[in-house]
């Protein structure tokens, strides 16, 4: 049941996202591709708590739990403050 | 339960920041304060989970914190916009890696179902995937390997037997989880896979590549949503994933080509021309230039990527802003392929302080052009080439361009003569209301700014 229930946000997800996107015009379309990087690293929010479970081989497992924190972070980190660069740079004509 | 409560709590409450950030994205007026709500969603998830049970110790936690912050912020800063595709490109590896490295974790756990291990795989494989294939489409980027597509004798078949041990490898490892072979196996596997999905496909097919790797990479968050039983992955990882795919879908339009043939057929590496271009090609001096410039009344920019190389953007800016005070109206005409990635050549613009309204996209300026008084190519030769259109012989023939020979006069500033990126002959340069101006783009337009200041 717990596999009909994750695929049933994944399916609604991904019609939202669709319907979201469609809307981005293209003069955004490099922003966007920055800023999904940075969505993206929700992983994160993964990295923190994927060792939970692990019982033998703890040490190895918090060794690429810590890993992934730190590449998630970095898309984080650099996804937002890139996209933000970027579109501070859009101005309107005064 | 309570803090578990509160903690899916403030994921809902991340899920709808992230719904409204995208949703401002679609404006250029709000799209900043839209960036801002998504990273606060993203700060309430990550101080959400920090405070529940189950977590890293804290000095991993710490030490993937500082590291990670100290790389972006100084990727991001430091980065230049022409080098943008290169940093998205490597963001897009990144982010398969975490993911990769989340389903490894994984298989740690005693006691995953069947449905687990299988995402478990999915999330190593698309995270594997998307961490080698986009370090080889950084590499093509930067031209730190060559760019030309990479072809061998038996590629397919390797692929193919690819995929089959891929696939052997995955039975094998929900049979048997505790046996390490198989998940070196597929973690090996899926490396190589990436690789050799991205060596087959030209630079000039890049913007593609990276649309669909942005895509994977969400894609790979939801995977190890699945294997954590996380909504908000899934959530934020779906709506990356459908990004991508859309990117993907308007580049291959732009290009007229349908995903698999920018895949799989190596494009880029050698076409040849049925039909060869005749004509007199007739140049015009920068003085020349500038009278006709001066009498416009409408003057429409082309920009492509040879204008960013040549770093001229700043300068075509300081020439807009004379013919507009000049009494002429200026427009600038946006291909989706100008540039090295979707949206790119606005983001050079807008570095360039180039206001966005002025920017067009090329199915609204194309009813126009007929109207206009001067259309100004700078470094665009593909995106504007009329064989497109007109030509059936053209391997270019069916790709959506604008329609610059329409205008009433059309410059063409060029180094010198040769064809475009697709090796393609243009015949919009012995068009009768053709004029080409060339030598280095930037000293052509100095000079005429240099007219209109005296």
């Amino acid at each position: 049941m717990e596999a009909i229930y994750l695929s049933f946000i994944l399916v609604l997800s991904i019609f939202l996202g669709f319907e979201l996107i469609s809307k981005v015009p293209a003069t955004l379309h490099t922003p966007l591709m920055s800023g999904s990087n940075a969505i993206s690293g929700i992983t994160v929010v993964g990295a923190l708590t994927a060792a939970a479970a692990v019982v033998e081989n703890q040490q190895i497992a918090h060794i690429l739990g810590g890993a992934a924190v730190a590449l998630a972070t970095i898309n984080v980190v650099g996804g937002y403050m890139v996209t933000d660069r970027m579109l501070a740079m859009f101005k309107k004509k005064q | 339960m309570t803090i578990n409560f509160l903690i899916n709590l403030s994921y809902i409450v991340a899920a709808i920041l992230f719904v409204l950030g995208l949703k401002k994205l679609g404006s250029p007026a709000t799209a900043r304060q839209g960036n801002l709500i998504s990273a606060v969603g993203m700060l309430i998830a990550v101080v959400a989970t920090l405070g529940g049970k189950g977590l890293l110790p804290w000095t991993y936690i710490i030490a993937g914190f500082v590291i990670g912050s100290a790389i972006g912020a100084f990727a991001a800063r430091k980065v230049e916009m022409t080098g943008m595709p290169e940093l998205v490109a490597l963001f897009n590896g990144f982010g398969g890696a975490a993911s990769l490295l989340v389903g490894w974790v994984a298989t740690y756990a005693a006691g995953n179902s069947t449905f687990i291990n299988v995402t478990i795989i999915l999330s190593i494989l698309i995270g594997g995937v998307t961490l080698t294939g986009s370090i080889i489409a950084w590499a093509k980027l930067s031209e730190r390997m060559p760019t030309k597509a990479l072809m061998f004798t038996g590629q397919q078949i390797f692929n193919v037997l690819l995929v089959l041990a891929i696939l052997g490898s995955a039975v094998m490892f929900c049979i048997e989880p505790s046996n390490p072979v198989w998940l070196w196996a597929i973690l090996g596997l899926s490396l190589l896979f990436g690789i050799m999905a991205v060596i087959p496909i030209g630079g000039a097919d890049m913007p593609v590549v990276i649309a669909l790797l942005n895509s994977y990479s969400g894609l790979a968050a939801c995977a190890a949503g699945f294997v954590l039983h996380n909504n908000l992955l899934i959530v934020a990882g779906a709506l990356v994933g459908a990004s991508g795919i859309i990117l993907t879908n308007i580049m291959c339009k732009a290009m007229n080509r349908s995903l698999s043939n920018v895949l799989f057929s190596g494009f880029g590496s050698a076409v040849t021309s049925s039909t060869k271009v005749e004509g007199e090609v007739k140049p015009i001096t920068a003085d020349d230039a500038y009278l006709i410039m001066e009498a416009a009344r409408s003057v429409v920019f082309v920009p492509g990527y040879g204008m960013a190389v040549a770093q001229a953007q700043h300068v075509v800016k300081e020439l807009a802003d004379h013919l507009e005070s000049n009494g002429a109206e200026v427009k600038f005409a946006i291909h989706p392929v100008a540039g090295r990635m979707p949206g790119h050549m606005n983001v050079l613009l807008a570095e360039a302080s180039v206001p966005y309204d002025q920017l067009v996209e090329m199915d609204d300026i194309n009813p126009q052009l007929p109207n206009v008084d001067l259309a100004v190519v700078i470094g665009a030769n593909d995106v504007v080439n009329p064989a497109a259109n007109k030509d059936k012989g053209s391997p270019l023939y069916g790709m959506p361009v604008i329609r610059v020979d329409e205008a009433r006069t059309v410059f063409v500033l060029k180094r010198s003569m040769g064809s475009g990126f697709s090796g393609v002959d243009n015949p919009l340069f012995v068009g009768d209301n053709t004029r080409m101006l060339f030598g280095d783009a930037k000293q052509s337009l100095s000079h005429i700014v240099g007219e209109f200041k005296s």
